[in-house]
């Protein structure tokens, strides 16, 4: 009892707190963004919303509830009051959210600002970038890091496997509290080829096989849930590798000085990008235009290691602005990193991710 | 209010007549009762404004989410809505073999007329939780037959589009959840399900997820109420037999961290507890433990018992203490001048007055416990899960709001038939708060 009322309390809560937050931003007509929050959306800001603001006069208000980003807009859509002006959103969700008509269909070369040399948007884009409901503003990678210090000079890891050999690499790991990502490296750890993993873990045998290798290196691992805690745990030594997004690690390397490598083998790489809820296109729109042209889509990949999305932009990607390095060999879809890369599979796991959250929760109770 | 004198002989036929022959006036000329009436209705009136705030959030805060939330766990009305027409042609299916081609022509038309409102997302999730792959054969096969206008036969193209419509599980499922009602939340949330001809049957071992951790979460909440017991009666008995001066002093120190933000307090024991935290330095420092075998105290069920005990502590306390308060030394004293032993005379004289005290506090810090999530996600890792956490989960990532109600509403359940079974052994009338 107690605790639906306090449920409810703090939904009441909320509520109050968002109509405040709308309510003020309607009196200047700010923008309401939502994103991920972190490295992320301060590289968002450099990039997207300073010049914006500068050139328009609109205040772009950051909201960071991109992880809970589809209940969100579900919630706001079933309710009648839709406050997001934009989401940041991945492909996956954009397309639960497409098919549920949480978000606006979109005319990609009517909404989104040609090459410079001419090339409509839809030709400028990476293949898989633009669908139905959604554009992508970056690639973005899943990968594992470890931390230098914590392995000596001559035996450092190289490879996935690597990850899963507790013999030649000792120490905990931290991994993502979820079965995606996961399940496709314990299979390639396992020898399995890159272009069977899907197929494999679409039966029974696979995802056992799947769960059997996670179980040589399950009693090694703590379990993350916020993006921000990988690189944390790495710092504090509390373990020697960890998943996590490219970016983070990055921002660590540089920004922080910490020593810790990137494993780009098996790295399984997507996308991420903009949507548009539902009744909201009219407000959007001009600053969905200005955000992926390919100025500003360069522009953020000055900020952080992640990969723009349109390929007029990679051609012109530039130094690391706060501390001028090479941007290049950061970026998830640089040729040594790219060899052995898996892309992420939306599709599958948009029909497998309830059955498959559910026997991973069994198997981490296990 | 001033009244007339009433006479002896009162006609009430006779209006006209005032003084000794007229009924009960009030000092306005209004006939008593009338009066009477009108000043209970005004204090009634009062009294119902006054409670009506409170009742309006009662209603808007408490009632209404948990009737909404029973309902969402048995709905089912995505099939109906989106696919109508299939969910009436499905009926004559008695679920031997495939559909027939009505049923097929039916779907084709319903897809069809989904893809252009663009509402087949919900029925997709919704058919996904019991058939693991409907989401891309509705949202496939609905792109797919788009511009297929009156074929040959339906059933060989929607088979075309997708093999799954051949599959006659796929079929009784729809039937099964056109009904607009459905049981498979609530089989969910006890780890069944049906198996492919509709019976019901245990979920698979690697499956089994809700029923372990309902009973996890139970046990730990009955524990922590005990440690919360065993730390608090002392407390609370050396509170309520101090001089009023030190006992306001110990009292701050019970309320202040009472005070103050959960989750401070909660990392405030992640800094105690973690491997390279406080604790574990003092003992590798005093040689107690060795550096490299530090305890891990945190991220499993230790961290969520201890964190959760000190968090409800006050909960026990206070409570205690107000019964506590209220049982006179002269008791004790009586006892012993009988002659019974200290120990006598607490076991039965004291000890048998203070179990309001320790009823009511054991429901506040039960409850409170089993409904905690925030705690248990910081601190619990891995094995100190709650069932609240799954609950969350459910609410905020996979968006099986279904599910989430179901297994809520078994939480509420739960805790109610507690409550009953506790009514029954201690009586409501023996829990007091002070």
């Amino acid at each position: 009892m107690t605790k639906t009322f306090r449920k409810s309390a703090l939904t009441a809560a909320v509520m109050l707190s968002a109509t405040a937050v709308v309510s003020t931003a309607q009196a200047q007509q700010a923008l309401n963004v939502v994103s991920w929050g972190g490295a992320y959306t301060m590289s968002q800001e450099e990039a997207y919303s300073k010049p914006w603001t500068e050139q328009t006069g609109q205040r772009i208000v950051n909201i960071d509830r991109s992880a809970t980003g589809l209940a969100g807009l579900r919630a706001q859509v079933e309710a009648g009051n839709v406050t997001w002006d934009l989401v940041d959103m991945l492909p996956a969700d954009a397309k639960i959210a497409c098919a549920e008509g949480l978000i606006e269909v979109l005319d990609h070369d009517e909404l989104l600002s040609p090459a410079p040399d001419g090339t409509p948007a839809s030709e400028d884009f990476i293949p898989g970038a633009l669908d139905e409901c959604f554009v992508a503003t970056i690639v973005y990678s899943n990968i594992v890091a470890f931390n230098t210090e914590m392995f000596p000079a001559d035996k450092q890891p190289s490879t996935i496997a690597d990850v899963f050999d507790l013999e030649n690499f000792p120490g905990m790991r931290s991994l993502q509290r979820r079965p995606i990502n996961n399940l496709e490296w314990a299979l390639i750890a396992d020898g399995v080829d890159h272009d069977d993993v899907y197929d494999l873990l679409a039966t029974e045998e696979g995802v056992e096989r799947a769960l059997a290798k996670l179980d040589t290196i399950k009693d090694s691992v703590i379990w993350w849930s916020e993006g921000a805690q990988p690189p944390q745990l790495l710092a504090d030594k509390e373990v020697a590798f960890a998943s996590a997004y490219n970016g983070r690690i990055f921002d660590a390397q540089v920004n922080e000085n910490q020593p810790f490598e990137i494993i780009w083998d098996a790295q399984v790489f997507e996308l991420d990008g903009w949507v548009v809820p539902r009744g909201k296109l009219d407000v959007a729109k001009d600053f969905l235009r200005f955000s992926t042209d390919t100025e500003r889509n360069a522009a953020q990949a000055s900020y952080i290691s992640y990969g723009p999305a349109r390929m007029s932009a990679a051609a012109i990607v530039g130094n690391h602005i706060p501390t001028g390095i090479d941007m290049t060999p950061h970026m998830p879809t640089y040729e040594p990193n790219f060899a052995t890369a898996l892309p992420k599979d939306d599709d599958f796991w948009a029909d497998y991710q309830d059955e498959l959250n559910e026997r991973f929760d069994a198997w981490l109770a296990r | 209010m001033s009244v007339s004198m009433p006479g002896s002989h009162a006609n009430p036929s006779d209006h006209s007549d005032s003084g000794a022959q007229a009924p009960l006036v009030a000092a306005d000329g209004r006939p008593l009762k009338v009066s009477l009436r009108r000043a209970l209705f005004k204090n009634k009136l009062r009294a119902v404004l006054l409670v009506a705030p409170l009742m309006l959030f009662l209603l808007v805060a408490f009632i209404f989410p948990i009737f909404s939330m029973l309902t969402r766990s048995v709905e089912s009305n995505e099939v109906r809505t989106i696919l109508p027409t299939t969910a009436l042609a499905i009926q004559a299916w008695e679920g031997e073999g495939l559909p027939d081609e009505t049923v097929y022509a039916a779907l084709a038309h319903d897809l069809k007329e989904g893809q252009r409102n663009r509402n087949l997302g919900r029925v997709a999730s919704r058919l996904n939780y019991e058939y693991s792959g409907m989401r891309s054969t509705i949202t496939g096969t609905a792109r797919r037959i788009t511009n297929v206008e009156a074929p040959e036969s339906w059933r060989d193209t929607l088979i075309d589009a997708h093999r799954n419509w051949a599959d006659p599980a796929v079929w009784s499922v729809i039937k099964r959840e056109s009904r607009g009602y459905t049981l498979s939340y609530y089989l969910a949330a006890l780890d069944m399900r049906y198996d492919a001809d509709g019976s019901i049957v245990r979920q698979p071992e690697s499956r089994r997820v809700y029923v372990d951790l309902m009973i996890k979460t139970l046990w730990m909440s009955i524990l922590i109420t005990f440690l919360c017991f065993l730390l608090g009666y002392p407390v609370a008995f050396l509170l309520a037999s101090l001089p009023m001066r030190s006992a306001s002093l110990l009292m701050m120190l019970v309320l202040l961290p009472f005070w103050t933000s959960l989750l401070v307090r909660t990392t405030t024991w992640i800094a105690i507890l973690q491997s390279q935290g406080v604790l574990n330095n003092i003992l590798v420092a005093l040689g107690v433990i060795d550096d490299q075998s530090r305890l891990q105290m945190i991220y499993n069920e230790t961290g969520t018992i201890v964190a959760m005990t000190h968090i409800l502590l006050p909960f026990m306390i206070l409570p205690l203490y107000s019964v506590m308060k209220s049982i006179s030394p002269s008791y004790m004293r009586a006892a012993r001048s009988m002659g019974a032993t200290g120990f006598t005379a607490f076991r039965r004289v004291y000890f048998p007055q203070t179990v309001p005290g320790i009823g009511a506090g054991a429901i506040l810090v039960f409850i409170l416990a089993i409904g905690y999530y925030i705690t248990p996600a910081l601190v619990g890792g891995e094995s100190g899960r709650f069932i609240t956490n799954f609950i969350a989960y459910h609410m905020q990532v996979s968006l099986n709001w279904g599910l989430a109600a179901a297994i809520a509403s078994l939480l509420l359940g739960l805790v109610i038939a507690l409550y009953l079974i506790y009514n029954k052994l201690v009586g409501s009338d023996n829990l007091k708060l002070g």
